[in-house]
Formats: structure tokens, C-alpha cells, sequence
């Protein structure tokens, strides 16, 4: 995973508060067999209507979504969050995130910056005066910046630490990789290995 | 303080303990088949991160695989792009993939212990429920997601929390034509299908030492249906008799060096569990499902349940939508309930063992004309046993289909399904609505009721048919 400190970018604003994972990505793109190309899935329902903020082109590029309320409640599919990621979303913004949803952000890299709602607003009003206004997020400081505009984001400590360090779960183990090769060479001889022994 | 199978098992393989933490255990075996480990691998491709121990990996493909004409590409595209998928990354992460049409090619829960791979004191993980039949052999063995997958591939650890325990204590001797089937849906019927939540099951007692390990194997297997992570049984000369010899088994100097380690599992005497439940042997009888979990069990000789003998509300529903979806009316004998096909296979019942029970009954006797019964060895090792033994002469001769190895009708991936409404007798280990084809009904039995029924066309046991001239 790479190391999150400062991301900036532009911003779409998405005026919907319970967006649930059925919505973030549907249950007929779960049947795949990557990790990667959910792009075309994310809020394919909506999508199909030109007016959808997604498919108004001056919020094109954006990396940063700031949603209504209680964003990502529903199913626990991890697909939800690599779809947000494959479509270039780096961080998500809201007032109130579904805790399996923060919690699969968290493994995947993907930032989820909960903001009261009132700033949320003036988010979103910032970002649909200006939509090429530069929105920065800063993991270290914990805040979300357009232009004068300051907010304050709350993030759990252990993933905000993670997430600075670039680490995943697998990331996390692999610091203690002497550790494991220690006790590999005191596993005892016998031990099968899978390798063909005909 | 004495210490249990599992807790000496985990002891072992702690890499790491750190107060607050999870421990961090080592996996001595890692099985991986097609359907849960595409986004792991891919997963490390785009980390950059290699197999750590693909010598300690092993691949197979079984479920989705047809068990016919496998000579053939694989005709349902999704199907063909997961064991596609699979080989791709197993060629390029280095791991040992056993493919359709290869002689160790079979179920992941059959192969692993007939190579001789799954040993006693080890650590077995693999992206499916039901790796906790390596229990069978005091393994600590269970099954993990996706994420867990890419985890052990990178790391070959996984960190955890440690689990309860819960001895299953069968004492006495199981009555004639009681099997290893019967035991696990009574002990599922008893306790529930959440009533293992959050442990670990030790299987003990007079009746699981004398149960083979074909026997501990279907037993263990179940434990998952029981709501527990993993079941065990404790390793005995059973064991050590069944493991001489395989593949992968130790051999000369480091046999008897396992020997002696393996010899220093069995849980100490002074040792607690957490949890203990009790059974008689010899109360028990040939278990089938009527419901829609496996805890929906009963006696043979029973009939179908009301909803006013629930024991509570939520129970009264379960029973409701269980005996609508089973078009079952309470109070009919359930050797009255006629099925339509007849499935023995699947990890649970897969093995030569359970081939012979099936031959013993079908020999000499015809299925019934209203019953197709499919027959699906677990590997392809078993395959060719039977065939060895002429089992598949009498399973054809008896009017059952003999098939190539695979998971088949226990999940119906493959195009072995039941239609919507066809009602089966199943040696499999689940029942939920729709698992074998959607709108079909299950029952699950043991190898033993499943060739009666074949013969009776409703459910039966051995006993209930007419003797062979
Ligand atoms: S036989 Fe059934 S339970 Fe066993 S691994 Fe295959 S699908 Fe799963």
C-alpha cells in the first residue's frame, strides 16, 4: 500500500445520505474474478442517468467524495471499497460511515474522513461553486482544506497510523518478518512440504 | 494445569505474542482451490509481493469442475475463467496446482489427507468451511476468506485469537449400521447449528477411537454445521497407521521422530475445555434431515415435526418456513418422504469408506426406477480405488451413474444440479434452501440410508430393504 499523508484533488459532491453498498456496487459484479476493473460497477444503477453528478464532466478526475450521511451501510462485500478505488477515489468524506465499510476501507487504502455534517455542507457548497477547486486532505493534521474553508476530520488512530505508514494487514505482519523466519528454522524436519515427490 | 489437543496445538505455532495483540500463528498447509482465491492472488500481483512458502501450498480445482466428459473445455464460462484464473496464478506464483485431469486431482478435503499431507499437530488453513475435516487427524484446521487467503500466501501466518474449547465426549458403542453421519447430525440436532459458536470441538470417547478415519474425517468435517471453527480428534495409532506410507508422510528417522511429537498431543488429563457435551453411543440411530440447516435432524424412525413442538418463537418460525420450502406436512414418518435423486460425495462422504458402504447395500439390488443416483468420488485416487475394487461394476450394474471426481451436486457450481421442487437424499453436509439447485429439497443422510433410499425410492436404512436372495 503506498504511504497517505497529503492528498489533493478535486471533489464531487454526492447529495445522498444511506448510500448503501447495493448502490456502490451491485451484486451481479461480485462474480468476478479480479480485484481490480470494478470501475464499471460503481453506482452502475445511477450512472444510467446523464444527470448523475459522475457524469457531469466538470467533476471529471476527482479523487475525493463527499457524500451524505451513513455512507456504505448494507452487505460487507469488499467490493464496495475497490470499486470507489478503481474508479480513483482516494478518499471519501461524509458525516457517518457503516462500520464494515470504514473498516474495509481501512484494510484497502482508502481514506474515510468523518466530518460533522455542517461542514460537510460547506464542502459541498465550495465544491459546487468551484468544482476545479484544489481540495486538499491532510492525513497528519486531520484536516480537510478548500480554500479558506478548514475542517477538522476525525480518524481512527490505528488506521490513520496504517495508512501514514502505507501499511496493510499483510504490511503490518511483514514487520515482523525475522519473527517468522525464526520459527521457520526451528520447525522441525518433518514437517511435509506440498512439493511433488514422485 | 494440563492442556488440551488445540491449545498445544496453537502453542506451537505462535510466532508472535504481544500483549493487547492478536497472536500471530504459523499455517503449516495452505489449501487453495479456484472459487476463493482469484482476488488473493491478485492481490499480491498488485503489491508486488511473492508466495512466501508455495512448497507449503498446495492448489486443487474441484469446485466448479464437471464430473463428466472432462476431456472437454469446461462448457460454463464463468466456471471455465475461475479454474482458468487458477492455473494462470499458480503458474505464475510457483504453487503446485492439481488440475482436471491429473491423477491427485479431487476435492481439497479428500486430497490433502490421502497424500498424506494433513499430519497430526499441524496447522491447516484453506479458503472453505469445511477444512476442519483435517481436524480428524489433531490438526488444528479451518477455514478462512479471501482476504485471509492473500495473508497466508504473502506470510504464511495469520494473526488470530485464540478460540474456546469444547470436548464432545461419545462413550459406548455405536449400534450396527450407525456411522460417523449419524453421530455429527445428532450432536448438530442437540446443540445447534450455533451451539459450536467461537470453539473448537475435541471429539472424544470409546466410539470416536474406535471410528476410522474416514469416520473422524466425516465427523470433523460437520463440525462447521455445528456453528464451531474447527473440530479435532486426537491422534492415535489409528492415525499413525492411516498416515504410514502416503506420499508425503514422514519417513525412517523422521517418522518416529512425529511419532514421538504426535504421541505428546492428546489432551492431558488434568486439562479443562470450556464446554462439554455428552452422548451415549448406543442410544443412537441412523440420523436424516427433514429441515432446512443441518440441525433440522432427526431419527429415522421419527416423523416430521410441528411447529407447536418448537421450543420457542423463533423456532416455531424456522420450523414453519422449513417444512413450507420441504413441502413436508407435520406428523408423516420420515421413511415415507420420497426422493428423486440420490447423491453420495462431497468431503463429508467422498471417501473409498463411505463407496464400500454404499456398494455393500447396492449389490445385487436395483435403484428404483423413480430415483436417478449419482455416485462422485471424492478424488480421483478414490476413483480408481473403487474401480480396483469393482465398486463401479456394481454401482452401474445397480442403475446408478458413476462420475469423475469433484464437489458436484454438494454446492451444484458444476452442472450437477437438482431442478426447482426435486427432493434428494445427500451424503453432503448442507441443506439451506437452494444449495443443490435452486428450489431443490435436501436430506441429509449417511452413505448407508443414502443406497437404501436409492433402493426403497423414500427414505430408508439398510434394514428396512428386502434381504438379497
Ligand atoms: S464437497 Fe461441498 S462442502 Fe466440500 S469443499 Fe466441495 S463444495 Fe465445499
Amino acid at each position: 500500500m503506498d504511504k497517505f499523508t497529503v492528498h489533493t484533488g478535486t471533489a464531487v459532491p454526492l447529495r445522498r445520505s444511506n448510500v448503501d453498498t447495493d448502490q456502490i456496487i451491485p451484486a451481479e459484479y461480485l462474480k468476478r474474478i479480479t480485484r481490480h476493473g470494478f470501475e464499471d460497477g460503481l453506482f452502475s444503477a445511477w450512472r444510467k442517468d446523464p444527470e448523475f453528478v459522475l457524469n457531469q464532466p466538470r467533476y471529471d478526475g476527482a479523487t475525493i467524495l463527499v457524500a451524505g450521511p451513513d455512507f456504505g451501510t448494507g452487505s460487507s462485500r469488499e467490493h464496495a471499497v475497490w470499486a470507489l478505488q478503481d474508479y480513483g477515489f482516494a478518499v471519501v468524506v461524509s458525516s457517518r460511515f457503516a462500520d464494515i465499510f470504514r473498516g474495509n476501507s481501512g484494510k484497502g487504502g482508502l481514506l474515510t474522513a468523518q466530518v460533522p455534517q455542517d461542514e460537510v455542507e460547506r464542502i459541498w457548497a465550495a465544491i459546487e461553486a468551484d468544482p476545479t477547486a484544489e481540495v486538499t486532505v491532510d492525513l497528519d493534521r486531520r484536516q480537510i482544506r478548500v480554500g479558506d474553508l478548514v475542517a477538522d476530520f476525525d480518524v481512527d488512530d490505528y488506521v490513520r497510523w496504517r495508512l501514514m505508514e502505507g501499511l496493510d494487514d499483510i504490511g503490518i505482519t511483514l514487520k515482523h518478518e525475522s519473527d517468522i523466519t525464526a520459527f521457520e528454522e526451528s520447525r522441525p524436519a518433518y514437517k511435509p512440504t506440498t512439493t511433488a515427490v514422485n | 494445569m494440563g492442556r488440551t489437543l488445540a491449545e498445544k496445538v496453537w502453542a506451537d505455532h505462535v510466532v508472535r505474542h504481544a500483549e493487547g495483540e492478536p497472536d500471530l500463528l504459523y499455517i503449516d498447509l495452505h489449501l487453495v482451490h479456484e472459487v476463493t482465491s482469484p482476488q488473493a492472488f491478485d492481490g499480491l500481483r498488485a503489491a508486488g509481493r511473492p508466495v512466501r512458502r508455495p512448497d507449503l501450498t498446495l492448489a486443487t480445482e474441484d469446485h466448479n469442475v464437471p464430473t463428466q466428459n472432462i476431456a472437454l473445455p469446461i462448457a460454463d464460462p464463468i466456471s471455465r475463467a475461475q479454474v482458468d484464473a487458477l492455473r494462470t496464478n499458480c503458474a505464475d506464483f510457483g504453487v503446485p496446482v492439481y488440475s482436471l485431469g491429473n491423477i491427485e486431482q479431487g476435492i481439497v478435503h479428500v486430497v490433502g489427507p490421502q497424500l498424506g499431507l494433513t499430519q497430526p499437530g499441524m496447522t491447516v488453513v484453506c479458503g472453505d468451511s469445511h477444512t476442519s475435516t483435517h481436524g480428524a487427524f489433531g490438526a488444528l484446521a479451518f477455514g478462512i476468506g479471501t482476504s485471509e487467503v492473500e495473508h497466508v500466501l504473502a506470510t504464511q501466518t495469520l494473526p488470530l485469537k485464540p478460540f474456546k474449547t469444547m470436548a464432545i465426549t461419545v462413550e459406548g458403542e455405536l449400534p450396527v449400521g450407525v456411522s460417523a453421519k449419524d453421530i455429527t447430525l445428532a450432536v448438530i440436532a442437540k446443540i445447534g447449528t450455533g451451539g459450536g459458536q467461537g470453539y473448537v470441538l475435541e471429539y472424544r470417547g470409546s466410539a470416536i477411537r474406535a471410528l476410522s478415519m474416514e469416520g473422524r474425517m466425516t465427523l470433523c468435517n460437520m463440525s462447521i454445521e455445528a456453528g464451531a471453527r474447527a473440530g479435532m480428534v486426537a491422534p492415535d495409532e489409528t492415525t499413525f497407521e492411516y498416515l504410514k506410507g502416503r506420499p508425503h508422510a514422514p519417513e525412517g528417522a523422521h517418522w518416529d521422530a512425529a511419532v514421538a511429537y504426535w504421541r505428546t498431543l492428546p489432551t492431558d488429563a488434568e486439562a479443562t475445555f470450556d464446554a462439554e457435551v455428552v452422548i451415549d453411543a448406543s442410544t443412537l440411530s441412523p440420523f436424516v434431515t427433514w429441515g432446512t440447516n443441518p440441525g433440522q435432524g432427526l431419527p429415522l424412525t421419527a416423523s416430521v415435526p410441528s411447529p407447536e413442538d418448537a421450543r420457542d418463537e423463533v423456532d416455531r418460525v424456522a420450523i414453519e418456513r422449513a417444512l413450507e420450502y420441504m413441502a413436508l406436512t407435520p406428523g408423516m414418518p420420515l421413511r415415507e418422504i420420497a426422493v428423486d435423486t440420490v447423491f453420495v460425495g462431497s468431503c463429508t462422504n467422498g471417501r473409498i469408506e463411505d463407496l464400500r458402504v454404499v456398494a455393500d447395500v447396492l449389490r445385487g439390488r436395483k435403484v428404483a426406477a423413480s430415483v436417478r443416483m449419482l455416485i462422485v468420488p471424492g478424488s480421483v485416487r478414490v476413483k480408481m480405488q473403487a474401480e480396483d475394487e469393482g465398486l463401479h461394476s456394481v454401482f452401474t450394474d445397480s442403475g446408478a451413474e458413476w462420475r469423475e471426481a469433484g464437489c458436484s451436486m454438494c454446492l451444484a457450481m458444476n452442472p450437477d444440479k437438482l431442478a426447482p421442487g426435486e427432493r434428494s437424499a445427500s451424503t453432503s453436509n448442507r441443506n439451506f434452501e437452494g444449495r443443490q439447485g435452486p428450489g431443490g429439497r435436501t436430506h441429509l443422510v449417511s452413505p448407508a440410508v443414502a443406497a437404501a433410499t436409492a433402493v426403497a425410492g423414500r427414505l430408508a436404512a439398510p434394514a428396512d430393504l428386502t434381504p438379497v436372495a
